[in-house]
């Protein structure tokens, strides 16, 4: 892939950017040289990330703000998430059901990703997928994944501003008290806000957040009740992330999420040349024989994988797959 | 040890269908046998599946129908994809289609037709064989 798939991206189209996620996804090294060319061309969209448990509502969510985003003629991106089955390796990617009125809009790209093993609720290709509907000139990109009581920390290091959807008796009082939840939320949702319940959990929330001591010049998170499926309380979070933007743009604090965004994204890059040397190790004779050896208990675990390392080969192997890459 | 590339697979239901059962039970088996699905859920129509199928480079489009507007439907399907420069994404179908139906879809490019009753081993099977990621 040269150049013009570049061009041809950057002119919004739709195939040649879906190609390049495909690629992106599989891990195809022209993939990875097309994206040395795009990446210049990114960083203007802005990244909502929006996570919780399963069957909170968030596809929904994300179908009602699609359509209020679009009412102010913002071009959107759609990266969804799903998990891959440990046992089969497969995945149900079934989050753009509820998307399905957009499904014409030219102006908005909806990608349903597995998480192919990935921890953390996202996949490994999602911070690319972005990129590339940022070069299509998606001015808003919504991330959406199922937390998993970590996850939302990282769908956080992803996105300039984090949703965190609640639902009435979900036992997310138990949710919340997992690590990161509370700091990772930029806005809190309580969905399904007609359910017996909503009052009592929006006041657990925001008495949770009284306990965090709050610098007054930072952002003090908001609790929004909606109801996604009447497309009650839409408006407010439509505001209330526009008013987020402003004060991390005013602040500059937008400066500083973005530069840890980018250190995980260098961090990732490495890992990437890591992984493919990695593979080329464990895919000789020599590695076979060393590994009957520790079968036999002739060696250890990490006696072996150091002569599989050979500290003298490695550092001219990773040279030279960093060169061919 | 090169990993072996995922099929991704959309599942469509073109029309007016009351219930998509049928359809699902599919896309488990799918996803059971290790592809991922998209299904794009009910009452869509060609040009709403052909998008999704677009953005989600999908290798494959499974499209089903219990109403009987499939020859109409499917052919919609099969003439939008090659339209969109999708026309090497292979396209099956399912559902409620009578046999003497199956070599006209075929002509218009369905590779094969899965009715009724079908185990989903087979249909597995078949795409195992017949389907490489694009």
């Amino acid at each position: 892939m040269e150049k013009n798939t570049t061009d041809k991206i950057l002119t919004g189209d739709v195939r040649a950017a879906a190609r390049l996620m495909r690629g992106i996804e599989d891990n195809l090294p022209q993939a990875v040289e097309e994206l040395r060319h795009l990446y210049e061309h990114t960083g203007k969209a802005y990244i909502i990330g929006i996570t919780g448990a399963p069957g909170v509502g968030k596809s929904t969510l994300v179908d009602t703000l699609i359509t209020s985003f679009r009412k102010r003629k913002f071009k959107i991106g759609v990266v969804a998430v799903d998990p891959t089955s440990p046992f089969t390796g497969g995945a149900l990617l079934g989050d753009r059901i509820r998307m399905g009125r957009h499904a014409t809009d030219k102006d908005v790209f909806i990608r349903s990703l597995a998480s192919r093993g990935w921890a953390g609720g996202l996949a490994r290709a999602t911070l690319s997928v972005i990129h590339v509907l940022d070069a299509m000139g998606k001015d808003i990109i919504m991330v959406e994944a199922v937390g998993s009581g970590q996850g939302e920390v990282d769908i956080s290091q992803v996105a300039d501003t984090t949703l965190v959807v609640l639902s009435p008796g979900m036992g997310d009082e138990i949710q919340m008290m997992k690590a990161g939840i509370l700091e990772a939320a930029d806005i809190f949702v309580i969905n399904k806000a007609d359910k017996e319940g909503a009052e009592s959990l929006k006041v657990q929330v925001e008495q949770m957040l009284d306990i965090i001591p709050q610098n007054k010049d930072k952002w003090k998170p908001i609790v929004i009740l909606t109801q996604a499926v009447n497309e009650k309380g839409i408006e407010e979070i439509v505001k209330t992330v526009l008013k987020h933007k402003r004060y991390l743009v005013s602040s500059g604090e937008i400066k500083h999420r973005r530069g840890e965004r980018a250190r995980l994204e260098l961090v990732e890059a490495i890992e990437h040349f890591l992984r493919l040397h990695v593979n080329e190790l464990i895919d000789d004779d020599n590695f076979q024989s060393i590994a009957a050896a520790l079968a036999q208990r002739k060696i250890d675990p990490y006696s072996a994988a150091e002569q599989v390392l050979n500290r003298t080969i490695i550092s001219k192997k990773l040279r030279k797959s960093v060169k061919k890459n | 040890m090169a990993k072996e590339r995922k099929l991704r697979i959309l599942l469509g239901k073109p029309g007016l269908d009351g219930h998509d059962r049928g359809v699902k039970v599919v896309a488990r088996g799918f996803r059971d046998a290790g592809f991922e699905v998209i299904y794009t859920g009910l009452h869509q129509t060609p040009e709403q599946i052909v998008n999704a199928a677009v953005q989600e480079d999908v290798d494959l489009v499974g499209l089903s129908s219990l109403s009987g507007a499939h020859l109409h439907l499917f052919s919609e399907v099969v003439k939008q994809l090659k339209e969109r420069g999708c026309g090497d994404m292979k396209v099956i179908a399912g559902g409620i289609i009578p046999a003497e139906d199956i070599p006209t879809l075929k002509k218009m490019g369905v590779k094969k037709v899965f009715l009724p009753g079908t185990p989903i081993r087979e249909i597995v099977d078949w795409v195992k064989k017949n389907v490489k990621p694009l």
